[in-house]
C-alpha cells in the first residue's frame, strides 16, 4: 500500500461530506440532488478499495462492484422518475413535489 | 512518486467536486464531475485496483455521467439564463453539517494513524475467483436487482395514452 488508510479514509471523508452538502443544498434542482448522491457512493466505494487494499483481501473490491452495479441501477429509477415528475408538472424543484398524487 | 501522485490526484479529485457542488450550470457541473471521476479512478487504480478503476471510467464517467446529460438535455435544463444558485441561507446550515462531519470522521482517521502496510496486492484473477465463487449468488441478486430497474424505467417512462 503506497499511502497509509487514514490518508485514503480522510479523502473518503472530504468526498462524503461535499457529496452530503450538495445534496442538502441543491434542493431547486433535483438532477444535482443527484449527483451528490453519487459523490456520496463514490467515497464509500472509495473507502471499500483502501480497505481492500490495506488487509490485502479481494472482497473489498467485490462489494465495490456490487456499489456500482447499484448506483446504475439506482440512477436509472431515479432520472426516470424525474423525467415523469417533470412531465407531470413540468419543474425540477424538490420543493415543488408535495403531494402524493395530483 | 505513487505516494505524491496519490496526493496529487486527491487534491485534483476534491477541487473537481467543489468546482462541481458550486456550480450553476448543470452541464458544467456534470464535465467536472467526469474530471473529478477520472482521477478517482487513477487513484483506484494506485491501491492496487485495476479492475474497479476500469469500471469507475466505463460506468461512471461513461455511462452513468451520460444519462445525466442526457436527462439534462431531454427536459432542456441547460439553459444560461434560467440557472440559479441557492441562496446563501440555504449554503449556511447544510456547510456546517459537513464540516462536523469532515472533523470527526478525519480526527477518527487521524487517531487511528498507522504506516503503509506490505500486504500482497490482490491480482485480477483472484479476484474473478472471490467475485465467482464466495460471491456467487450475491451477483445473482444483483442482476435481477438491475433487470427489476430496467422493467421500473421502462414503466416510469412510458407515455400514458388518454
Amino acid at each position: 500500500m503506497i499511502v497509509p488508510l487514514a490518508h485514503v479514509l480522510i479523502l473518503a471523508a472530504i468526498l462524503f461530506g461535499l457529496g452530503l452538502v450538495c445534496t442538502l443544498v441543491w434542493r431547486s434542482n433535483v438532477i444535482m440532488l443527484l449527483v451528490g448522491i453519487e459523490i456520496m457512493l463514490n467515497a464509500a466505494m472509495l473507502v471499500f478499495v483502501g480497505g481492500s487494499c490495506h488487509w490485502g483481501t479481494a472482497d473489498g473490491q467485490v462489494f465495490a462492484l456490487m456499489i456500482m452495479a447499484m448506483t446504475s441501477a439506482e440512477v436509472s429509477l431515479a432520472l426516470a422518475l424525474v423525467m415523469y415528475l417533470h412531465r407531470r408538472r413540468n419543474t425540477v424543484n424538490v420543493d415543488e413535489f408535495r403531494e402524493l398524487r395530483d | 512518486m505513487e505516494t505524491y501522485l496519490f496526493y496529487i490526484l486527491a487534491v485534483v479529485t476534491v477541487i473537481g467536486t467543489l468546482l462541481a457542488i458550486t456550480e450553476k450550470h448543470p452541464v458544467h457541473a456534470i464535465v467536472y464531475l467526469v474530471t473529478s471521476f477520472f482521477s478517482l479512478a487513477v487513484i483506484f487504480f494506485l491501491l492496487a485496483a485495476p479492475l474497479i478503476a476500469m469500471f469507475e471510467v466505463i460506468i461512471y464517467a461513461g455511462a452513468v455521467m451520460v444519462l445525466f446529460m442526457f436527462v439534462i438535455m431531454m427536459l432542456d435544463l441547460g439553459r444560461p439564463d434560467e440557472a440559479t444558485l441557492p441562496t446563501l441561507r440555504q449554503w449556511l446550515l447544510p456547510t456546517f453539517l459537513g464540516v462536523i462531519i469532515l472533523v470527526s470522521i478525519g480526527s477518527v482517521a487521524v487517531s487511528h494513524y498507522g504506516a503503509p502496510s506490505a500486504v500482497h496486492e490482490v491480482s485480477v484473477k483472484e479476484f474473478a475467483l472471490i467475485l465467482f465463487q464466495k460471491y456467487a449468488v450475491a451477483i445473482e441478486i444483483i442482476s435481477m436487482q438491475l433487470l427489476f430497474a430496467v422493467v421500473g424505467a421502462l414503466y416510469l417512462g412510458r407515455r400514458r395514452t388518454p
